[in-house]
């Protein structure tokens, strides 16, 4: 069972750090898109 | 689409959450694994939608040589990303069912090998349009995007024509081979719960790739100057206000608030 659970926290942990990626991403292209209506 | 998202968020959870209980409770235990077998429903859902993924990165790559559009482009810069994604997912998996079952971690067959290649071609295509400027660099990458799908159909036939360590295909195997109904249930739960986050990360990437590209264009005009931005069609009207006060008779001074340069971002 230990090698199932490992796979499928691997999974999920690949799977939110991507999520996060991508919300970081989004959030740093809000600011340049502030700071550009800002100029 | 924006509409929709919420519930596209939901819908999603839901079939994962379904397809999680089908893997765990509801499938029967393989006989000669035991539990570890249940790896299963998660490794053949990655393996298919990843693939699944690059062919979609092939065609928007053959589009974009063909058309030299910027959204055919993006939708394969967000497909290759997505698909090495769940490639890793896949090369993970697999030597963490291999290890209690075969005894090791890896072996160098040519299920394993192939599959290893095709992430190493996905990820050298991310790094190419990460690191490379120039404005050759989508025609590359799209070029090697069509080269590399060709390893695909390797990493999916390698079993049917090399003897491998990795099991033979469960789809149209031969003798023997197949599966349970029930595990088929689970089987197709998670792909479409998989196939369905895919798509919800697709469609996100692909969006702040668009995003992405305004900006950077929006830079671009910033540095060149006010005419540019006018030229463009995405002036915010303030660009279009400092054109009728610098320069009412093709005379005036220059542009005192965007005449700066200022350097694009990179992407």
């Amino acid at each position: 069972m230990r090698f199932l659970y490992l796979a499928y926290i691997a999974t999920w942990t690949i799977h939110i750090l991507y999520i996060l990626y991508l919300t970081s991403r989004y959030r740093r292209l809000r600011e340049e898109r502030k700071e550009l209506e800002k100029e | 689409m924006k509409r929709f998202f919420p519930f596209f968020v939901l819908v999603t959870l839901a079939l994962l959450c379904y397809a999680f209980y089908q893997a765990m409770y509801v499938a029967p235990t393989e006989s000669t694994m035991g539990d570890v077998q249940r790896i299963f429903y998660y490794h053949l859902p990655h393996a298919w939608v990843a693939f699944l993924l690059f062919f979609t990165n092939f065609l928007a790559s053959i589009w974009y040589l063909v058309r030299r559009s910027e959204r055919s482009d993006a939708l394969a810069l967000a497909s290759a990303e997505v698909g090495v994604v769940f490639c890793t997912v896949v090369l993970i998996t697999g030597p963490l069912w291999a290890r209690p079952v075969w005894g090791i971690w890896w072996t160098w067959d040519a299920r394993l090998t192939s599959t290893l290649v095709l992430w190493l071609i996905y990820v050298s295509y991310l790094v190419l349009r990460r690191f490379a400027t120039g404005a050759q660099t989508q025609v590359l990458s799209a070029a090697l995007a069509i080269f590399g799908f060709v390893d695909v159909p390797i990493v999916y036939l390698s079993i049917r024509y090399f003897r491998t360590q990795h099991p033979q295909p469960v789809i149209a195997g031969g003798e023997g081979s197949g599966l349970d109904p029930r595990m088929w249930t689970a089987v197709l739960w998670n792909l479409a719960g998989f196939l369905s986050l895919a798509l919800l990360l697709i469609w996100l990437r692909y969006r702040l790739a668009l995003a992405e590209n305004a900006v950077e264009e929006a830079h671009a005009n910033r540095a060149l100057g006010p005419e540019a931005e006018m030229r463009s069609g995405k002036s915010d009207g303030r660009a279009e206000a400092e054109m009728r006060v610098t320069k009412p008779d093709g005379r005036g001074s220059a542009p005192q608030s965007s005449s700066a340069p200022k350097v694009g971002k990179p992407r």
